[in-house]
């Protein structure tokens, strides 16, 4: 999706190429999403829609105001809502921006088989090039906080880009823009870091002991950020992980591919190629996990 | 709002009751967030279900829906008894010291002067006790039994915190908690604003509701100061420009009264309108009706308009009967009284109670216009669209004309928002297809209308015929032109008397109406919009946001009635002798020589502090009332009457439960539920993902809430067996809704006069037209009532049932 260039890369999936680096006089920039304020209108859901012209289907009604019912590859970003009963038995209606969280040690730009089509910029910013994607589902795999979709329609794997394209212009992303309370802010990630300090102390202030940021280390931390009112118990904000991990098979992946060097990464991706061209492209079957499993079980074993 | 959605930000507390601001208001709900994060202000959340803002909130309290007056005349009870409240203010502004007549009274649920067959109040004995100058009587010690604060001390003793939970079920604690944030506003530096919108209105009671809490607000000196005040947040746009224009049945431009039937001459329609002050000296600005009076009859008639004639007086419709509103015409619709309807801009088979009796009184119409940018449920009314719009076409004789307008982004003009901001905006677009203007549709009627009685003649041709249309298009007027028609212009040269100079050339635009005359020399089509439109320019055109003080008031950003003002009475900022209450956040204060600040003075600009004219000059004594006198159809103070559908009987007075004087016809009595066949109170209300039943048309909003369902807590879907996301019937002694169930922990069982109370939440927004999945409609189920002063249907709470069904057939 991207309207930069490989100038701007730092990172590439799937190849030892050095890039670059042309850009990395750049600042970092991160998006703070400050939960105390959100109001769950969906705004920023709908300003995602507009921008990046994306509609999916009418759905139904589904026990809950989460509409669309999931992430999808037309849906980057999702209000998710979760009802709470604190220590006092007060409700607490906890509302949470879904999305990528553009991990400064992404694991979808990890697991990815398939040379560029995963790249981090300069700025942060971890993005699909949807064209060199193979649809392998190994992204899904490999990101920690569920975020990656596979389309049904052209089988690759779609995600938010943070609005590169506004971003590389020197606008915030559309959801920034879209929010009423403010709730979403964006900017260097020294910055929000700064203003999210300001937030927690706030917070503090009217009770909340344990308010704080999220930002990951076990990721390198992020690019979206969270000020949480619970950030000792980030899961009670539907599931945000406590702590992310990317998952052990990446990792192994990894491990194997530096040894190995480039004939490794070939292999591979030919093995996901020639799986695509076989047996057609598809959302991650079992069959592709299987694969994927395979691939690295052999890789695990080589190593050892 | 008496002040601005930027002022919000200057709160100590804000209070969302009778409302759901973060939902239905997103954009503005940021000054609430503001407010919050640099003033430091506590938001407090009183409301049946834990909102969208209650996720937000502060302090949340649950209360029963429909009881709201019971919660208010609590907090007053609360007040009173450990006097927190602004003894300076309330002795200075208020009418707490005027002396109520003898022979006013309130027993077992009724005031003095009830007549049964009616259903109304003989109000005369609403009044203060007069002296030989016809001049309220006082007692600033408050000695007097008869006072006002004595009276109303006495009113609101019942209203203690425990009988307070058992009508509202609000847990005690949580009531005296919310009680004493507001009491912390009682010191002169603090302030409370108070957010509400159709959480109040849509009672029986409605009125009364909004009334309380500006009691409240009187009590605590929360009225007229940055911060402060009552902000009735509008639920669609240009709502507010409606009631401005006096698009209401009873009511002419700036809030002048349509003649009625015994009012046979100007003379006589005067004689209740130029208000004598009720206090020496006061200003009391309504003595300046016939100035506005006669400037709306000439830029009605223009030269047809003469003194001779008393201005055309006689070319003003008079009523019948006090008022035909919407509940009355869908009456005279099914009762075959009303053979024609024209309706522009609105959707009434949606938008009003008894679904049912709207589809059957539409089907019995001759004809049905309807003016809409969307294919309305009403324009299809006679369209089998299944269960949900059962229609039996073949059985429905009624012609209906569709016109497709224009929406705002496709026209010029002016919107007046919430805060009483006049903004112009600008077309954007062409319209699509045959959509045409509503000011080239309403022409083309006019023109043809005109044209058939100077032709046919008719009973009584003069007004139409007489009506001035003197724009560059008379089949089409600039929105321009017609904006400098509201605002008015000079007729003739103005003299200024002073100094008998001209003042005013003839044919200018005028600049304030305190400009207007009353002897034909100026024309103002909405007196309270003059200055919106001078030989400056638009003024509602101007985008300059420089804001003095960093205050909201931001004066040079479009244009407020009245006169450019941001904050309503706001004379009562100061002291009595003009020193801000609160210096850090001033409005206006008194300079010694005259009054100076960052808005417009709702006051006279160089009337001393020492000749004690009181700040509310919209009021004969010059006084905020926390007695009505006789302004209200239904007691000059609150009481708590029960929703006309209601789980339990009224525990203050059995036998007056629910408000005598609210507005119901016999046959729509008969539709009403009792408890023990719908034993859950129902309340209605919006989403944030739609606005109203606009919004399902667009594809990304129907995205974002596809389908229709219900609201309902853990406990009752036990007991009823209802699964998360499960089918369910709700019913009403109306009509009943198929739909999915939202099982949550945000709604949960109150305990009213020691019973469990279940509380059934219906959002609005489904119907069968647009993209949105088909759905039944909210008002399947609600009942047609009126609140007693502005007959708003009783939406927010009425009785229903719940029963798990099976999906239906697909």
């Amino acid at each position: 999706m991207s309207d930069l260039q490989s100038q701007d890369y730092v990172r590439r999936s799937a190849t030892t190429m050095t890039p670059p680096m042309a850009r990395s006089h750049e600042d970092q920039v991160a998006k703070l999403i400050d939960v105390s304020r959100c109001i769950g209108c969906k705004a920023c859901q709908s300003a995602c829609m507009e921008w990046n012209d994306l509609r999916p289907e009418i759905g139904h009604f589904e026990g809950s105001y989460e509409n669309p019912a999931d992430l999808g590859p037309s849906v980057w970003t999702l209000m998710k809502f979760a009802e709470h009963e604190n220590e006092q038995g007060n409700l607490e209606w906890l509302i949470r921006k879904d999305g990528c969280m553009h991990c400064e040690d992404p694991g979808c730009l990890k697991a990815c088989p398939a040379p560029g089509a995963i790249v981090q910029y300069a700025n942060g910013i971890v993005d699909f090039i949807s064209d060199k994607c193979i649809g392998c589902g190994y992204c899904v795999k490999g990101c920690p906080f569920n975020i990656p979709r596979i389309s049904k329609q052209d089988h690759k794997s779609y995600k938010c880009t943070l609005c590169s394209d506004r971003v590389a212009v020197g606008l915030e992303p559309a959801c920034v823009k879209a929010c009423p309370t403010g709730a979403i802010m964006f900017g260097s990630k020294a910055d929000m870091q700064h203003q999210a300090k300001e937030r927690i102390v706030e917070l503090k202030s009217r009770g909340f002991d344990n308010a704080g940021l999220y930002d990951p280390q076990e990721v390198g931390g992020t690019h979206v950020m969270y000020v949480l009112h619970h950030a000792d118990r980030p899961s009670l904000y539907s599931g945000l992980p406590d702590k992310p991990r990317i998952s052990a098979t990446v990792d192994l992946w990894k491990g194997f591919i530096k040894p190995l060097g480039l004939a490794g990464i070939a292999l591979a991706a030919l093995a996901g190629f020639f799986h695509w061209i076989s047996a057609g492209p598809n959302e991650v079957t079992e069959e592709d996990e299987a694969e994927g499993e395979r691939v690295l079980r052999e890789g695990e074993e080589k190593v050892s | 709002m008496t002040n601005t959605w930027q002022d919000i930000k200057n709160a100590n507390v804000v209070v969302v009751m009778g409302g759901n601001a973060a939902e239905a208001h997103p954009c503005g709900f940021k000054w609430v967030i503001e407010a919050k994060i640099e003033n430091g202000a506590k938001l407090v959340v009183v409301d049946p279900r834990f909102t969208r803002t209650a996720a937000v909130a502060d302090y949340y309290a649950p209360i029963r829906p429909g009881t709201d007056i019971a919660f208010l005349n609590g907090v007053i009870h609360y007040l009173l008894e450990k006097d927190a409240i602004q003894h300076e203010y309330v002795r200075a502004y208020t009418n707490a010291s005027l002396i109520v007549k003898e022979g006013f009274d309130f027993q077992d649920g009724l005031f003095s002067g009830y007549n049964e067959e009616k259903h109304s109040y003989d109000k005369s004995s609403w009044d203060y006790e007069l002296d030989k100058d016809g001049y309220a009587q006082s007692d600033d010690t408050w000695q007097n039994p008869r006072c006002v604060i004595n009276l109303l001390k006495q009113h609101v003793s019942r209203y203690t915190p425990e009988m307070v939970s058992r009508i509202c079920g609000t847990p005690q604690d949580k009531f005296l908690h919310v009680c004493e944030l507001f009491a912390s506003t009682a010191a002169p530096d603090k302030a409370m604003t108070s957010l509400f919108a159709l959480g109040w209105t849509q009672h029986s009671v409605g009125s009364q509701n909004i009334r309380n809490m500006a009691m409240v607000q009187l009590l605590l000196g929360n009225i007229g100061v940055a911060g402060g005040g009552m902000n009735a947040l509008r639920g669609h746009s240009n709502i507010q420009g409606l009631t401005d224009v006096g698009l209401l049945s009873n009511l002419l431009p700036g809030y002048m009264n349509l003649p009625v039937d015994k009012e046979t001459s100007l003379d006589e329609y005067m004689r209740t309108k130029q208000f004598k002050p009720l206090r020496p000296g006061q200003t009391s600005y309504w003595q300046n009706y016939r100035k506005f009076f006669v400037s709306l009859q000439k830029a009605l008639w223009g030269d047809a308009a003469s003194k001779d004639n008393d201005w055309a007086y006689d070319w003003l419709p008079k009523l019948d009967v006090p008022l035909y509103d919407v509940i009355k015409a869908f009456e005279m619709m099914d009762q075959g009284q009303m053979g024609g309807y024209i309706c522009q801009g609105f959707n009434p088979l949606q938008a009003f109670p008894d679904r049912g009796k709207i589809r059957r009184s539409l089907s019995k119409l001759k004809f049905l216009v309807t003016m809409d940018p969307l294919d309305t449920e009403t324009s299809r009314f006679w369209q089998d669209f299944g269960p949900q719009n059962p229609a039996k076409s073949a059985e429905i004789q009624t012609e209906v004309f569709q016109l497709p307008t224009t929406c705002f982004a496709e026209e010029n003009g002016s919107l007046v928002n919430s805060a009483r901001w006049l903004q112009w905006h600008w077309k954007a677009a062409d319209a699509p297809g045959d959509a045409k203007s509503d000011i080239w549709i309403m022409t083309g009627l006019f023109q043809r209308l005109r044209e058939l009685y100077r032709k046919e003649g008719g009973a009584f041709p003069d007004p139409v015929l007489g009506l001035t249309w003197k724009y560059t298009d008379p089949h089409e007027p600039d929105p321009e032109e017609l904006a400098k028609e509201m605002n008015g212009r000079a007729l003739t040269d103005l003299v200024d008397p002073a100094t008998n100079t001209v003042a005013t050339k003839a044919g200018t635009l005028l600049d304030a109406f305190a400009q207007l005359r009353d002897d034909g020399s100026t024309s103002s089509g909405c007196w309270i919009f003059t200055g919106c439109f001078t030989e400056k320019g638009n003024q509602m055109a101007r985008r300059d946001a420089t804001d003095p003080r960093e205050q909201g008031i931001a004066p040079n950003w479009a244009w407020a009635w009245p006169a450019n003002r941001r904050i309503l009475y706001n004379r009562a900022s100061a002291d009595p002798d003009g020193k801000p209450w609160n210096p850090a956040k001033p409005v206006i204060s008194w300079n010694g020589s005259k009054w100076v600040g960052v808005d417009v003075p709702d006051y006279g600009p160089t009337v001393k502090p020492s000749d004690g004219v009181g700040p509310f000059i919209m009021n004969a004594e010059g006084m905020g009332r926390l007695f009505a006198r006789d302004m209200m159809g239904d007691g000059p103070f609150p009481e708590h009457y029960e929703p006309l559908e209601s789980p339990v009987e009224n525990v203050l007075h059995p036998k007056v439960s629910s408000n005598p004087v609210a507005r119901v016809f016999p046959n729509d009595r008969a539709s009403f539920g009792s408890p023990k066949n719908f034993p859950y109170v129902a309340t209605t209300y919006r989403l944030t993902e739609h606005f109203h039943y606009w919004t399902k048309h667009a594809l990304i909003n129907a995205v974002l809430q596809p389908e229709e369902f219900i609201e309902i807590g853990e406990a009752l879907a036990k007991e009823k067996g209802i699964e998360q996301g499960g089918w369910v019937k709700v019913s009403s002694k109306r009509g009943e809704v198929i739909c999915k169930a939202y099982v949550t922990k945000r709604i949960k069982p109150m305990t009213v006069d020691g019973k469990p109370t279940h509380v059934i939440g219906v959002p609005i927004h489904w119907g069968f037209t647009g993209q949105a999945r088909k759905g039944y409609g909210a008002n399947t189920l609600t009942p047609s009532v009126g609140d007693a002063n502005t007959q708003t249907p009783e939406f927010k709470a009425f009785l229903v049932n719940v029963e798990r069904t099976a999906a239906p057939a697909a």
